[in-house]
């Protein structure tokens, strides 16, 4: 029973998508009639947004017919200027798809969605109908030009390729700097300090063998503090243990330190390619890390799975709650390195927790162990 | 003392092996790769055995594995194993036999030269030379339901101090204290754990390991 009630509710609906597709066709014909003239081209750009908009409900609507999500095919046109975002938008292979759904919806379907109107309110008559066949035929049509096309998918593509192109080679820039500044700043000026201790030891190594003596002693410890800092280093770029035990040991490594107690549940049957187990394991780092910082979590639980070519990354913490991805946190670093892999990170956070953040790559395997 | 040596860079090896005969050690043989080392392990037998984590031919945990290796084979075999950076998790994995004799300190910890021997010395003697900073570590995340939740906070820098191979005079001299009251820690510590009487060195072994909760 509720499905015919929705499924009149959506042929009316379709009758006003329709007749809305009519004027807006005779609006963008007048357009392009009139483009000699400076009104065409406001007129057909309006007509093009709001074929926009129409079609997005339209796709709502039919997905609810056909029972399948209707992915959206327009590009993102909101770089540059006023002039740029309009070539973009004639440039967009949607906005052409959009224009012969126009015409055919404006046509054909409004006479569909007509008679599917009476035939859903009127089940009586059209007995020897399937139910809601009219409307289920619109739906499909819809569907058909309103989904990405191939030209539309390729764009998208190479759109979704240019943005984590940027993306990663901006934080690997940004990552270099850091290295360099650290090394500077720290291991390089300490080994100077150090070359001038030894110096001063040398020269006084005769005359005051005590007080070389406390300068060797101060030298020894000014070595030790840059190999200290060095190992810092390695550690952020690369761990160790990342590289001789995959991200199977080097998770287990980094839960072993945590003061509160983290679960782990592993099941990798394989070595995966270093780059992404890099990536998996900054972020499951970062994850820990704010659980044990900023969660006030008694437990926390890391799961990792590789299934159907993807890696699957869990971290739950029983904490409070209410952790969003902003664009100057970690996590929206994270998020930008698995871009780069066509990794996704998610998080779920309710104020009053749990905290939930999957992530997921996908990749193949090593062959060898 | 005989020793076995693994290190693959020549400049280090040669340093730990003047180092090592200064101080009235025998290096009965020095390699440079994981095979090799398991080799020399099993042929010589040595009193002790200096390893580094990092060798050919994998470049990863080659030392590691072969040291662990070699100890399933000769249960015992005292083995000191050197690596530019600790990990808690071989730690674990080399104590794992609950025997003793095993050791486990950064590279840059050979710069204190009598510190290093006494560290060779304690595990050849069959007792454990953690680094301070896995020790450290460990300090930092036990909580009250672990074996040493029940110590007082002398007697769990007492223990501390045990895991990285300090003699009790060490530790005397460490923490500004009469090596009598050294002992007495150490008595509080053994009887706490619950560990019965039994020669003084085994009963080390085992507290530390309860410490670092194997």
């Amino acid at each position: 029973m509720f499905r015919r009630v929705q499924l009149v509710l959506i042929a009316g609906a379709s009758i006003g998508i329709s007749a809305a597709s009519l004027v807006l066709l005779l609006l963008a014909v007048l357009g392009a009639a009139l483009v000699v003239v400076w009104v065409g081209l406001p007129l057909l750009f309006g007509a093009a947004y709001a074929t926009r908009g129409l079609a997005t409900t339209e796709r709502r609507l039919a997905a609810i017919v056909v029972g399948q999500r209707i992915a959206s095919p327009y590009l993102d046109h909101s770089g540059g200027n006023l002039f740029r975002r309009l070539q973009s938008l004639a440039r967009d292979p949607a906005t052409w798809r959009d224009a012969v759904w126009l015409l055919v919806n404006g046509i054909a379907g409004l006479v569909l969605s007509i008679v599917g109107l009476l035939e859903a309110l009127l089940g009586v008559i059209f007995w020897w109908l399937p139910p809601a066949l009219l409307v289920r035929i619109n739906a499909h049509i819809s569907r058909a030009l309103l989904s990405p096309g191939t030209k539309s998918e390729l764009a998208l593509r190479v759109q979704h390729l240019t943005q984590s192109r940027a993306d990663t080679v901006d934080t690997q820039a940004a990552e270099i700097r850091r290295i360099e500044r650290d090394l500077h700043d720290g291991a390089q000026a300490r080994l100077v300090a150090l070359g001038m201790t030894l110096g001063l030891a040398e020269e006084i190594v005769h005359g005051d063998p005590a007080g070389a003596q406390r300068l060797l002693a101060e030298a020894r410890s000014a070595n030790s503090q840059a190999l200290s800092e060095l190992r810092d280093l390695v550690r952020g770029i690369h761990p160790p243990v990342l590289a001789d035990r995959g991200l199977d040991g080097a998770v287990q490594a980094l839960v072993l330190s945590s003061p509160i107690p983290v679960q782990v549940d592993i099941d990798l049957p394989r070595r995966l390619p270093a780059p992404v187990e890099s990536a998996a394991y900054f972020g499951v780092a970062e994850c820990v890390t704010n659980l044990i910082k900023h969660s006030g979590a008694s437990k926390g639980v890391v799961r990792l799975r590789h299934v159907e070519e993807r890696l699957h990354v869990e971290v739950i913490d029983d904490g409070r709650g209410g952790v969003i991805l902003d664009d100057a946190g970690g996590l929206r670093g994270i998020q930008r390195r698995l871009s780069a892999f066509d990794g996704t990170l998610a998080v779920l956070s309710p104020p009053g927790g749990p905290t939930v953040v999957v992530m997921d790559v996908p990749c193949e395997p090593l062959s060898t162990h | 003392m005989r020793v076995v040596l693994a290190e693959d860079l020549a400049l280090l090896r040669d340093g730990l092996i003047r180092l090592l005969e200064a101080h009235e050690f025998d290096v009965v043989e020095a390699v440079d790769n994981g095979p090799s080392l398991l080799r020399a392990l099993v042929n010589h037998r040595p009193d002790v055995a200096v390893v580094d984590v990092r060798l050919p031919p994998t470049f990863t945990d080659e030392g590691l594995r072969a040291a662990i290796e070699a100890r399933v084979q000769l249960p015992g075999l005292p083995v000191l194993v050197l690596s530019q950076y600790v990990e808690q998790l071989y730690a674990r994995e080399l104590l794992a036999d609950w025997r003793g004799g095993v050791g486990y300190l950064l590279k840059d910890r050979v710069s204190n030269v009598s510190q290093f021997v006494e560290a060779v010395r304690q595990v050849a003697g069959g007792g454990t030379a953690m680094d301070p900073e896995v020790v450290a570590t460990l300090l930092s995340r036990r909580g009250n339901d672990s074996p040493v939740g029940g110590l007082t906070p002398r007697e769990r820098e007492v223990l501390g101090l045990m895991a990285e191979g300090r003699s009790n005079s060490a530790i005397a001299a460490k923490l500004f204290i009469t090596e009598k009251a050294v002992s007495k820690h150490t008595n509080s510590i053994f009887a706490r754990l619950g560990l019965p009487q039994s020669e003084d060195d085994n009963r080390r072994v085992l507290a530390v390991l309860a410490y670092l909760q194997v």
